[in-house]
């Protein structure tokens, strides 16, 4: 049976890149394996024939959170061996923790089964010509219309919660101001000078002092030319 | 799913469930590792609500395993963006320290 051994090849490696990504020592490395997770599930999500939200999670996990969480954890200068001190501190009662809820969830995974009228009880149940793509597209834009705007509200509010939490108003940087820009008139940054034949740039004004290095670019005020040297040629 | 049990696809999100929960216990200074393991246990949850909407033949499983999946991704986000905050203003992101941020 290949699928059932691509079913179990794909569980084992999602399980252990789970297991790599609680316990991996660098997170760079973390998030390599949450992506191999995913992959992983979206196999999975393949076998059970959900085809359009295997595509998804590779799509919206691999492509955009998995790399969101690469950039931030290679943007931040953290020093990751001092975050993991708490380790082996919190690990026995994690263990605890875990192995108990594990043991419940497994006892509840032996007991369980299907009410009688869970087939009758059906919300949408899956039409039968069509793909799973094109009869997910159409519950979603008829039956769940609105669950589907909510969806998007709150990917709006998401994001324009990240921008402003991000904000933040720089001082040194550089941008161009139009209206300052339109403001200027030719008079203020245009001199013509009359240079006799033979005057040395010395003695024309034409040398100006050296504008300061940094801040000299954000001032628009006109350049005093020819400041204490009055030149032969004034203005023409 | 034809030849597969549903059974086996809930031990697989009950194991990744328990593993995002311990990740929480383990790694609990780091944050982003913490992100992480939130990540895993909404997978765990879609992969339960794929296997039930695939075993019984109802699509509506699969509708809400996407809002599940829109609602991780603006979770992340957002968590993102409060540690690059947090992070901007304190210089590390240990989250024991968090508490220091009442008023």
């Amino acid at each position: 049976m290949l699928v059932n051994a691509a079913f179990y090849v794909f569980s084992a490696i999602l399980i252990g890149s789970a297991v790599m990504v609680i316990t991996s020592r660098n997170p760079v490395h973390s998030v390599l394996f949450l992506i191999l997770a995913f992959f992983n599930a979206a196999a999975l999500f393949l076998i059970a024939g959900a085809e359009f939200l295997a595509m998804i999670l590779v799509i919206v996990y691999v492509g955009a959170v998995a790399v969101l969480f690469l950039f931030v954890v290679m943007m931040l200068d953290v020093n990751f061996g001092q975050l993991r001190e708490g380790y082996q501190r919190y690990l026995p009662v994690g263990a605890a923790v875990g192995t108990i809820l594990l043991m419940e969830l497994v006892f509840v995974l032996g007991g369980w089964e299907f009410a009688p009228q869970a087939m009758s009880l059906r919300l949408s149940s899956t039409p039968g010509a069509v793909s799973n793509t094109q009869a997910l597209g159409r519950l979603i834009y008829t039956d769940y219309i609105f669950l589907f705007q909510a969806a998007g509200l709150i990917l709006m509010v998401a994001m324009i919660g990240a921008i402003v939490l991000t904000h933040r108003e720089r001082t040194t940087s550089k941008k161009q101001s139009i209206a300052r820009q339109n403001a200027r008139t030719v008079a203020d940054t245009l001199e013509l000078m009359q240079v006799k034949l033979g005057a040395g740039t010395n003695v024309t004004g034409i040398l100006r002092p050296k504008p300061e290095p940094a801040l000299a670019l954000t001032h628009d005020e006109p350049h005093e030319h020819g400041v204490g040297k009055p030149g032969p040629g004034e203005h023409g | 799913m034809s030849t597969i049990g549903v059974n086996h696809y809930l031990f697989v999100g009950a194991v990744l469930l328990v593993l995002g929960i311990f990740g929480i216990f383990l790694n609990r200074k780091n944050v982003i590792v913490i992100f992480m393991s939130i990540e895993l246990m909404l997978l765990a949850v879609n992969l339960n609500l794929v296997a039930f909407s695939s075993a019984l033949g109802d699509l509506a499983g699969q509708v809400f395993a996407l809002f599940v999946l829109t609602v991780a991704a603006a979770e992340a986000a957002i968590g993102l963006a409060i540690v690059v905050v947090y992070f901007r203003n304190r210089g590390s992101i240990e989250v024991e320290d968090v508490t220091l941020m009442r008023g």
